[in-house]
Order: structure tokens, then sequence, then C-alpha cells
């Protein structure tokens, strides 16, 4: 990559948040490539909705609550998150309960969102 | 751009998933267990054919022959070779898997 070029690279996050290690991954990758000024987004299609759902409690199943790391992001400029409205909505979930600020699109729009970027990331 | 789709579509939804996101005129490569979409009689053989309509629909011919379904392969879905996965690839633009 030639110094100063932009590059717009999407994460694609489609898995639930504690069943598998996918989503704090993702979120891992998403911090340290923060450092490099990219343009960046984040999409929750699928399962991934369920990342964003509010209220993680996770003392439990001991395991670390990853959550509030998605009020971080906007610290680091990352502030484009993207969900699946027909996710949502199969799982009976709406804007009002996620987390953090997000733009909620048709899979079709995401899909057009897609083909804008230069790199997509999936997880 | 290019969606590669590699889990049976009777067992995982991202088939369906590539489905609704694609956008007219792209690409979507079956691999691994995602080729059993494009078996006569597999019950997603019918909303591969649709799809085909708009997009073009590749399947990854080794995968296929290992799964003692090459004779099945659905009408409209072209098999490729690995060296017709990397053409693909470098193809277009970019790519999503869908894991």
């Amino acid at each position: 990559m030639s110094e100063g070029q932009v590059k717009k690279i999407m994460y694609v996050n489609r898995k639930a948040p504690y069943g598998t290690i996918y989503a704090l991954e993702s979120l891992e990758v998403v911090l340290i490539a923060a450092a490099f000024d990219q343009d960046v987004s984040l999409v929750f299609m699928d399962d991934g909705v369920y990342q964003l759902k509010k209220g993680h409690q996770t003392k439990g199943i001991e395991v670390k609550n990853f959550q509030p790391t998605y009020r971080a992001l906007d610290d680091y400029d990352v502030n484009k998150l993207y969900v699946e409205k027909e996710a949502l909505e199969a799982r009976g979930l709406t804007e009002e309960d996620m987390c953090v600020p997000v733009e909620v699109f048709s899979a079709a729009e995401i899909g057009k969102l897609m083909d804008e970027q230069d790199v997509l990331l999936s997880f | 751009m290019l969606h590669i789709v590699n889990k049976s579509p009777l067992e995982r939804s991202t088939l369906d998933s590539c489905l609704a996101a694609a956008q007219p005129g792209a690409a979507v490569l079956l691999i691994e267990d995602g080729v059993y979409a494009a078996t006569r009689g597999n019950a997603a053989e019918s909303k591969l054919r649709a799809a085909s309509a708009r997009l073009e629909i590749y399947v990854l011919a080794p995968d296929l022959e290992a799964r003692g379904m090459a004779q099945a392969l659905a009408e409209g879905v072209k098999p490729v070779d690995y060296a017709g996965f990397v053409e693909l690839v470098v193809q277009h633009k970019n790519c999503q898997s869908w894991l």
C-alpha cells in the first residue's frame, strides 16, 4: 500500500457474540487497524446483529464482556456502523436495541456498499 | 465483485445471505460443501437457478468431484478448476467470503 493512500475497508460481522471467537477477534482487528487511518466501516448481518444487542452480562459464563469496546470505536474515528434490517426483524430486534448509534440498511443496500470497498474482511 | 460460499445450503443459511446481498452482475463461487447447492435435486437448486438470471454462478469442480457430484451439476452453473478460481479472484475488484 503506497503511503497516504486511503483504502475503503469493510469488516463484515455475521456471527453471534460468545458462542465462537469471531466477534471478539473482529473487534481486535478493527482496533489494531484503526491506527492506520483508513476508511473503515463495520457491517452487522445475520446473527452478527446480536453483537450489538444492549445489555450483555457475561459474569455467569466467565468470559470477558467486550460490548463496552463498541462504544469506544468512535474514539478511534470508527463510526460507520451498518446493521442489516432483515436480520433485526428476524430476531425481534429494533435499532433501539443496539448499544451504539448505527445506520440500518437492507441486505441489498449493504450489498451495494460492499461493491464500493477495496477490501472486505469477513468474521 | 466476487462472492464465495463454502457451506452446504441445507446446513447453513450463508447462501441465502449471499444471494440477498449480491448485486446484479456479481459473481458467486461455490466451494467446499457449498457445491451441493449446484447439484440437481438439491432443495437449493431452484433458488440458484433463479439467481443465475442476474448473477454469474460458478462451482469449484474438484470439490464437486471429491463429493461424487460431478455428474449432478445443475444447469446454468459454470465449473472452474483451481486456476479458474484464481482467475475469478484476479478478475474482480473485491471479494466477500460468506463464512
